[in-house]
């Protein structure tokens, strides 16, 4: 490690969480119907879509519209990948997928996942590519961060018998904070030398005066979106360490703090939602402190290096192994750490070439549930979950039955965060030890030993956290991934946010009780760190015993002299 | 304030009952309410039976065995923990059963005719029937007065023995089955049914018979039941990880992994946390009609407290001597000592005793004194003696006695006397006028800090008085609580509840007449005072024995430590399973990849030995903890954050280290003894 990589880092959290606290209070102004500089398109859009903007939506219609949405496009989406030969923007007429790849690719699209079991540039069209996967991109990001909302607004009042209206919501995140997000940073990337076009490749002649196809499309504004509204879903199967998607150091950085942004935002609006802003600060701090080992524990680990390597004398300085040499150790590992704590799943190396702790660090906080600061929305409900377990867990110690912000925390929110957790649990470790122990599984392996079963265990973690970051190493389009991992996403995305909106419900309707000096505290370090405790010890030790099997004892076989 | 007798917490008979108890409690059928043991209990069952097989088959079966003992013993140890503290509820049940003899009741058939009566048995009796019940009586079962005053000894629902007046009419007009009447009849309406008597309330609530799971425990228990589903899904997913890896895991091994990893030593206390809790109050004098109502108390920010006898003392006290000019403070002083001698009321006494320890006055009553007592015509007490006649009494009634209108300065003393919320007296020698006695309602030392601590812990004290404004203002400014609700009457008692409410907090307060009733029902606790009218009673959710106000502030308390207790215990159960991966993991991966032997941190003897001491510790530390379950973790008002830093380092903190030494130290004493090291 080097005082420059911790700098890099550093520079990164600075950016990162600067801007979030005046894009924080600008959510909260969205959440709150505040922000109104395109009144007129909102306005007709509504009119258009025959939504009644004034009508205020209970856990359930929320809830139940945020499905019926999904459902709709996720049809919509299947629709598109399977029939894309016959759609327009298809200049290489790209066969249409098969129905569990399609499956797998809407579920992965519609969840804000973006696990790619395909091959863009040979098995999807521009077109699908813009009017499939890059409108998914928006509208998963915007019922996340919807989601949110309704969570924080049950915290704003006693007796609520309404979380906001989904359609609204959704409206106006999309107007209001992707889009233009999206267009400021694309026109940054086009200037840094993304191409934006409709072709979808250029003939080259190589020096044998033989042709190859360089592909190229609308890649700007996708990979804008891909990280702002943390999904992940490269244009290219290279992902952000492609010189497209990702042309330079100074874009690496774009994309690093563009994908971080909104998800330490978030905590910020709930502060001025709830008005208590060190309430947003403390849930912002646990994200933070978090996000921080993990990155500086990635770059020491890559840092470091791979000890065989360095014995034999082939190693200059870390393990620069699936790295690309523009960004560098400490960029890529940060990136990569960035990406696979925002469930954006974008990266610009690749964690299979990463040392067995290196690649340990991000698939352990995926597990953790994807908080730090996780996906747009859906880190920020998460947190929330914690929160109420650590005040449920902790908070008795005060002698007071457990409360978060006034609200007390009783056995139905129990019930719906342990279903939640379950449901986390569940599809990672049984679909994973599931697949090991099956021969179609074990076959999609590239590497033996304890790397194999990371690699499959990185897989189902990503998919039920809806991260979709791959350890790549995986041949992912087999019937039973294609199908397991897709069920794994939309469970993991589904089976726990409809519980949380129903928390959300819950809570809303109890009474706000004061605060006082009695009332546990739920703001300052120490708060945060029994956060962070509760966080790892419930969220994470679970998978400690799979964990250790995986990257751990491939760790230690590494300096024992054995590679897998 | 009588207390039950204290029961200690090794009683050889109640340990004795309990670990034949903890043996029954084993039925599968009744422990699955504890899903956490039902589920250990389970896995100990199938440990046993691999065991078992492994005799059979003629494979080495020590191993098996030694495991399945222990999560035999971690699931009589949590069963055993729920049995003592529920022997100790029975037996303080057992001395409330013995009141509650067969008594025959003498039923009336017509209430005019109080001769005619048809002996009845008391368990026959209903709710509306009229009985009469002489000196001597045992009351056959609860009611309510409606004839006749009579002297009743309570002693065994309250442990008080000096006997307590109850009449018709008023708030003293309840009575509780089994007590006894010492003088006089009364005529009494049956209120209670039989078997739904307090006293049998009171006897289910001890026992834990009728124990109903509190809403904070209903969700302690889901969150455990979520914990073990998940660890479940953990350690049976292992297998597969196991079979790629190429590892076979046993039964024993598996079942060990999990049993630690559960939050058994929470899920095996918790009942008996809630018991305790439950005891603890009632060894306290006060029951509580239902668990809920222990933890609301716990939650309260806002105490509705009386003035009297709460914050002040109740009697007044003289506090000054007020000479009109012309007398000297020292000649007043004395014939206040004079006018006082032979009265024998609490504010006579402190007139007394004022007097001697501010200006050194010590007179005994000369042998020709005359008393002259108090009477409702003069309003006037004191003392004839050797000539001279010494008065004291309200000022009216002294100036009326004297005829004459008052000076000035007198009426300016007697004017400043009342604004400080005090009550003056007039004090005439000889026809007279003196000069004033200041007699004040004294604010119990100590209770000022007391409410400030309180406040440190979040809890606003409201004095409630029937005083006018400005009496109750001093006072509450003197007792230093937050606010106080002057002129009080149940209207705007009940105002002030429900405005505190809408704020957003949770109200205790104490009552005792029926007008206080709705208020009581109002209030998130209600407390009851034993001597107060059945409607009080049935209103409030807790009853105080002792019928002592002041007890509403460790009622808080109690609830608040059961509450600490709780946490501080399921916060520790769950720290606890950082080292016991760090004992089971390597053990049970080692002979996969012995690299992983790395992890061993705490250098454990051999897997075998390992995997046993993480199994021993998770069973003893349940025993370990059972004194501390049930008298519960000291509170102490020091406010929220602090009490949260303090519990979060014992019992996070401690939780997290405390095993690696047990689990050390018992698979040193394994090696010791060369047991499967």
């Amino acid at each position: 490690m080097t005082i420059d990589g911790l700098l890099y880092i550093a520079l990164v959290f600075a950016l990162v969480l600067g801007a979030a606290f005046p894009l924080g209070r600008y959510i909260a102004a969205i959440f709150e119907g505040r922000v109104t500089w395109l009144r007129p398109v909102e306005t007709g859009f509504y009119r258009l879509a025959g939504i009644e903007e004034a009508r205020q939506m209970g856990w359930q219609s929320y809830a139940i519209a945020l499905l019926l949405l999904s459902v709709i496009h996720f049809g919509l989406l299947y629709a598109i990948l399977r029939l894309q030969y016959y759609l327009p923007f298809n200049p290489l007429h790209i066969a249409g997928m098969s129905p569990r790849l399609a499956f797998n690719t809407a579920a992965s699209f519609t969840t804000n996942t973006n696990w790619q079991a395909y091959v863009p540039e040979q098995q999807i069209s521009n077109g699908a590519q813009m009017i499939g996967l890059c409108v998914h991109m928006f509208l998963s990001a915007a019922a996340g961060i919807a989601a949110a909302g309704a969570v924080m607004r049950a915290f704003t009042g006693s007796g609520l018998k309404t979380l906001g209206n989904f359609y609204t919501d959704l409206t106006r995140v999309t107007l209001y904070l992707l889009i233009p997000g999206a267009l400021i940073t694309a026109t940054l990337l086009v200037l840094a030398g993304a191409p934006q076009t409709f072709a979808q490749a250029i003939q080259l002649h190589t020096l044998q005066s033989g042709a190859q196809p360089l592909a190229i499309g609308p890649v700007a504004f996708q990979e804008a979106i891909k990280e702002f509204g943390t999904n992940g879903g490269g244009f290219f199967n290279a992902n952000s360490a492609h010189p497209f998607e990702n042309p330079n150091a100074w874009t690496n950085l774009l994309e690093n703090w563009l994908l971080l942004v909104i998800g330490f935002a978030l905590p910020i609006a709930f502060g001025h939602m709830v008005k208590d802003k060190s309430q947003g600060r403390t849930l912002m701090a646990a994200m933070a402190i978090i996000l921080a080992l993990g990155c500086v524990g990635a770059y020491a680990a890559e840092a470091t290096g791979n000890p065989l390597q360095t014995a034999a004398g082939v190693q200059a300085s870390g393990n620069w192994e699936g790295k690309e040499m523009r960004f560098g150790i400490p960029a890529s590992t940060t990136f990569n750490v960035s990406a696979t704590c925002t469930s954006t799943g974008a990266v610009d190396s690749f964690a299979d070439s990463y040392t067995p702790l290196g690649g340990a660090i991000p698939m352990f906080l995926m597990q953790l549930g994807e908080v730090t600061p996780g996906g747009v929305g859906s880190g920020f409900y998460t947190i929330i979950v914690f929160a109420l377990l650590s005040v449920f867990v902790a908070g008795l110690m005060v002698g007071r039955t457990p409360e978060y912000l006034g609200k007390k925390v009783q056995a139905k929110e129990i019930k719906l965060a342990m279903l939640g957790v379950l449901i986390l649990t569940l599809f990672i470790l049984a679909g994973a030890g599931f697949s090991l122990i099956t021969s179609s599984g074990v076959g999609s392996l590239a590497n033996a030993g304890p790397h194999g079963l990371s690699e499959m265990l990185y897989a189902w973690t990503s998919a039920t956290e809806n991260n979709g970051s791959a350890f790549a190493g995986i041949s992912a389009d087999t019937k039973l991934l294609d199908y397991g991992l897709g069920a794994a996403m939309l469970f993991g995305r589904f089976a726990f946010m409809v519980p949380i909106l129903a928390i959300a419900g819950s809570l809303a309707a109890k009474p706000k009780l004061a605060e006082s000096a009695g009332t546990f505290p739920t703001t300052g370090p120490l708060f945060t760190f029994l956060l962070i405790g509760v966080i790892i010890i419930l969220g994470g030790l679970q998978f400690m015993p799979a964990d250790t099997l995986g990257p751990l004892a491939e760790h230690f076989l590494l300096y024992a002299g054995k590679s897998f | 304030m009588s207390k039950a007798e204290t029961i200690s917490l090794f009683d050889a008979g109640i340990i004795r009952r309990a670990a034949f108890d903890s043996l029954s409690k084993l039925n599968p059928v009744t422990l699955a309410r504890n899903p956490v043991i039902f589920v250990t209990e389970i896995v100990a069952a199938l440990v046993t039976a691999t065991g078992i097989e492994a005799i059979i088959t003629n494979h080495p079966a020590g191993f098996s065995l030694t495991i399945a003992a222990w999560l035999w013993l971690t699931v009589i140890f949590a069963t055993f923990a729920e049995a003592v503290a529920e022997g100790r509820g029975r037996a303080r049940a057992e001395s409330l059963r013995r009141a509650r003899s067969d008594t025959m009741a003498k039923l009336l058939l017509d209430p005019r005719e109080r001769v005619i009566f048809k002996p009845t048995p008391a368990t026959d009796l209903r709710r509306g029937d009229l009985v009469l019940v002489e000196a001597g009586d045992l009351i056959p079962s609860d009611g309510e007065i409606i004839e006749g005053v009579a002297s009743v000894n309570e002693s065994a629902v309250t442990g008080e023995s000096a006997p307590v007046v109850r009449e018709a009419g008023g708030d003293r007009s309840a009575v509780t089955g089994g007590t006894l009447v010492v003088s006089d009849w009364l005529v009494i309406s049956i209120t209670a049914d039989a078997g739904s008597t307090f006293l049998d309330r009171m006897i289910a609530l001890v026992e834990g018979a009728e124990r109903r799971k509190t809403p904070n425990e209903i969700a302690l228990n889901i969150l455990l039941a979520g914990l073990t589903i998940v660890f479940l899904v953990a350690v049976v997913t292992l297998v597969g990880f196991g079979q790629y890896s190429g590892t076979r895991f046993s039964i024993p091994v598996l079942a060990a992994l999990l049993v630690c990893l559960i939050p058994t030593t929470i899920g095996g206390l918790l009942s008996a946390i809630g018991i305790a809790g439950m005891d603890r109050l009632v060894r306290f004098n006060v029951v509580a009609t239902s668990g809920r109502a222990v933890e609301a108390a716990g939650d309260v920010d806002a105490l509705l407290l009386d003035k009297t006898g709460t914050i002040t003392f109740g009697n007044r006290m003289a506090s000054g001597f007020y000479p009109i000019p012309g007398v000297n403070e020292r000649s007043l002083a004395e014939a206040c000592v004079m006018a006082s001698l032979g009265d024998d009321t609490p504010e006579g006494r402190s007139i007394l005793s004022f007097a001697r320890d501010r200006y050194g006055i010590n007179i005994t009553a000369p042998s020709d004194a005359i008393i002259i007592p108090f009477s409702a015509n003069t309003r006037m007490s004191g003392v004839d003696t050797g000539g001279k006649s010494y008065r004291k009494g309200a000022v009216d009634s002294v100036l009326a006695a004297l005829g004459a209108t008052a000076e000035p300065a007198f009426t300016e003393s007697i004017a400043r006397i009342a604004r400080a919320g005090s009550t003056p007296l007039a004090v005439m020698a000889d026809g007279k006028l003196l000069g004033a006695i200041e007699l004040k309602d004294i604010v119990k030392p100590g209770i000022k800090e007391r409410f400030a601590a309180l406040r440190t812990m979040g809890i606003r004290t409201i004095m409630v008085t029937g005083d006018n404004r400005i009496t109750a203002a001093t006072i509450a400014a003197e007792a230093g609580v937050d606010d106080y609700i002057a002129e009080a009457n149940p209207q705007n008692k009940l105002d002030y509840i429900r405005k505190v409410q809408g704020e957003g907090r949770l109200v205790a307060m104490c009552g005792d007449g029926t007008n206080d009733a709705p208020a009581l029902a109002q209030a998130d606790v209600g407390v009851a005072m034993q001597t107060g009218t059945q409607a009080a009673r049935e209103a409030g959710n807790m009853v105080d024995l002792d019928s002592d106000p002041t007890k509403l502030i460790e009622i808080v308390e109690i609830g608040k430590q059961l509450l600490i207790t709780r946490g501080a215990l399921t916060t520790f159960s769950i720290a606890n399973d950082i080292s016991k991966y760090f004992a089971i993991l390597p053990a049970i991966f080692i002979a996969t990849y012995p690299q992983l032997g790395a992890l061993n941190v705490m250098r454990l003897n051999t897997p075998q030995s390992a995997i046993l001491s993480a199994v021993i510790f998770n069973a003893l530390i349940i025993v370990v903890l059972v004194p501390l379950a049930l008298h519960g973790v000291k509170f102490r008002a020091i406010g929220a954050a602090a009490l949260l830093k303090r519990n979060l380092l014992i019992y996070g903190l401690g939780g997290i280290v405390a095993p690696f030494v047990g689990i050390k130290l018992i698979d040193m004493i394994l090696g010791l003894f060369h047991i499967f090291s």
